[in-house]
């Protein structure tokens, strides 16, 4: 995974409420087998009316986006945080994330911000002229007027975005203790495994 | 004295690996279902990395979401391929990756082939007491048995695969209290989707919901798998259920739960997973079955409830504007208006299967409405999608899939098929569904269909009178 300290760019207005991982990639997407490629097939039902904010030239480029409440509902689908980093977003900003999105979100190195409503409110208004900068060291997303809005997020996240850390290898640093727990089970809960039908 | 815990707490401190001083913990998994559609990549990156599969007698493989729910058998026993290239790519992946991580795999045209929620209970892989994931957010209908079950993205179902555990931060508790029984006629599909129009679908957010209350101590197994299955709805990423004398009459015997000696030694193990008296939830919710009505959807959210009885709200009642926002795009996506009564919704498609109400019972449930009849001249489609290989025999078995067919449904083969439009089985553009599925999200059971959830008895009434119907009215 790619180091994530500092996202700097225009945002995308988006500001809806409750937008469910049907609505950032729909089924027909989720039959690859492979990560790329997903970017043309978000927000698709949005992106089909007529002067929708994602194909507006204003935010062409942009590299983050700022929902409303409840961003990525629904499904596990990570095609959802694939689709997103294709389209080249690299932050979402939102007032609170489906618990399943922002993992899968962690997971692929792309940013999932929680910020008040009043900050997205005014986000939302700078995203319309200039870019905004969010910036893991400091946990804070600022604007060039001087607005500047910090965020919370668990420290071992943190430290895994900034450093690019590969979680598969830190959970295999302590596989002793994996295998202690599974020796524990064995030999107090014999019934624990499944029969083999 | 020890402190009082709650289920969930009890699950969750026996599957410590390793506790971190930022309060996160490395989980131990206990079971790992997996399917074609979320998994190719989490294979593919095993694959690129040099890793194994840990524990892949712990894992168990079947497809469902992208399966044709046509026949998979030609009349000279040769199997049928699946039409769509895409489909088909996925489909192999999964044949191709079981066998070569040395995963036990169900195949397509096994008998046992269904839907992973419907297979994981009826195979008693799923057990009380167990930590079980699966790369799909209905993964939460395992709380029923007591399983602290939750779906999960591809990178966390590769992470599981290399090392049978998760790095979580532990859940708050969400207890949803329900007082009383539900009335004649109403079903567990009528009381979640009550309990998620009351708290919403990010109600449950950062919660693991346990459900209480006599109502689910009489419950059956399948009522409480229909309940814990759309706790996702509700925005939690679990549901519980306390496993209790039904829990255990339901999985003995079942093939791959324990036998004999161990089987005494589990059901042992398993009375002391109750949440104790005194334990604490973060959050309580105190729901009355008596305001349970047969309930639709008329949104696009699944919190868009309303009673069959009741009428299409006015986008202006929402106190939040946001909200007043939202309900008039889905009022103007599903073509309806402020005030109309939802009796008269006239409904083109039906839907009975996912893994919300695909099981015997909702089986049986649809059928006892539409015995006797045919279903209404303005229903265009209407098909019935077993949960499971071993579900549709157990309903052949009773003559069900005779009364279905002789009202007009069409008869199918297992698999998730219109609950999410991955499949050919998809709603037209602009029609309507009854549905017994999970989510009316926009373009969900294909672009432009307009569904509505209810449940299985429900859907089978819809079909009898084509439109949204009180199913009381029919079986009174």
């Amino acid at each position: 995974m790619k180091p994530v300290r500092k996202v700097e760019g225009r945002a995308i207005p988006f500001g809806q409420k409750n937008v469910d991982t049907d609505v950032i990639i729909s089924a027909e997407w989720l039959k690859t087998i492979s990560r790329d490629g997903l970017g043309k097939g978000a927000f698709e039902s949005v992106r089909a009316k007529e002067g929708n904010v994602f194909d507006d030239p204003e935010y062409a480029g942009a590299s983050v986006l700022i929902a409303g409440d409840n961003f990525g509902c629904g499904s596990s689908r990570e095609h959802a945080a694939w689709a997103l980093d294709d389209m080249g977003i690299k932050a979402i900003i939102a007032p609170s994330f489906s618990d399943i999105f922002s993992s899968n979100a962690f997971k692929n190195g792309l940013l999932s911000i929680a910020l008040p409503q009043e900050a997205i409110d005014r986000l939302m208004e700078v995203a319309k002229t200039d870019p905004i900068t969010i910036d893991m060291e400091s946990m804070s997303v600022t604007t060039p007027f001087q607005d500047r809005f910090t965020f919370e997020m668990d420290p071992f996240r943190q430290q895994c975005l900034m450093d690019g850390l590969d979680e598969i290898d830190l959970t295999m640093a302590k596989s002793d203790a994996i295998e202690a727990h599974e020796n524990r089970v064995d030999s107090a809960q014999a019934w624990h495994k499944p029969v083999a039908a | 004295m020890t402190k009082a815990k709650t289920l969930y707490e009890k699950i969750w401190d026996a599957h410590v690996v390793d506790q971190r001083d930022d309060g996160t913990a490395l989980i131990y998994i206990d079971r790992h279902l997996v399917h074609e559609v979320t998994s190719p990549q989490a294979f593919e990156g095993l694959r690129k990395a040099g890793r194994k599969v840990r524990r892949p007698d712990l894992t168990l493989a079947v497809p469902d979401h992208n399966l044709p729910t046509t026949p998979r058998i030609d009349a000279n026993g040769n199997k049928i391929p699946i039409a769509d290239p895409q489909s088909a790519a996925q489909l192999e992946a999964l044949e191709a990756n079981a066998p070569a991580f040395g995963i036990k795999y169900i195949g397509a045209s096994d008998a046992e082939q269904g839907i992973v929620h419907v297979i994981g209970p009826e195979q008693g892989f799923t057990l009380p007491g167990t930590t079980l994931v699966c790369g799909d957010s209905h993964t939460a209908a395992h709380g029923a048995l007591g399983a602290l079950a939750f779906g999960i993205g591809t990178s966390e179902v590769e992470h599981v695969l290399a090392t049978q555990t998760l790095q979580l931060s532990r859940s708050k508790s969400m207890e949803i209290r329900v007082e009383g029984l539900l009335g004649p006629g109403i079903s567990p599909k009528d009381l979640i989707l009550h309990i998620i129009g009351v708290i919403g679908t990010a109600g449950g957010t950062g919660h693991v919901i346990e459900y209480r209350g006599e109502v689910f101590e009489q419950m059956s197994i399948e009522g409480r798998l229909t309940v814990s299955n759309m706790s996702i709805e509700a925005g939690a990423r679990a549901g519980l259920i306390a496993p209790d004398e039904k829990t255990f009459a339901y999985l003995k015997g079942r093939p791959m739960a324990p036998k004999g000696a161990d089987w005494d030694a589990a059901v042992d193990y398993w009375k002391t997973l109750p949440t104790d008296d005194g334990a604490q939830f973060d959050k309580s919710v105190t729901i009355n079955a008596a305001d349970v009505a047969p309930t639709v959807t008329w949104g696009t959210s699944p919190e868009d409830v309303v009673p069959v009885t009741g009428h299409v709200p006015a986008p202006e009642s929402f106190a939040d504007p946001s909200k007043q926002d939202a309900a008039r795009k889905s009022l103007d996506y599903m073509g309806l208006s402020a005030g109309q009564a939802m009796g008269d919704v006239a409904v083109e498609n039906i839907f009975i299967g996912s893994c919300t109400n695909s099981r015997i019972e909702d089986l049986r449930a649809a059928a006892q409405v539409l015995d006797g009849h045919k279903k209404a001249d303005g229903v265009k489609w209407a098909i019935v999608v077993p949960g499971s290989g071993l579900v549709k025999a157990q309903a052949e078995a009773e003559g069900l899939d005779k009364i279905f067919t002789a009202s007009g449904f069409e008869w199918r083969e297992p698999g998730c098929s219109a609950c999410l439009g991955m499949n050919p089985d998809k709603v037209p553009p602009g029609e309507r569904c009854a549905s017994t599925s999970n989510r009316n999200f926009v373009g969900r059971q294909g672009p432009g269909a307009r569904t509505h959830l209810m449940s299985p008895a429900m859907a089978a009434a819809a079909a009898v009178t084509g439109k949204l119907t009180d199913v009381r009215e029919l079986i009174g």
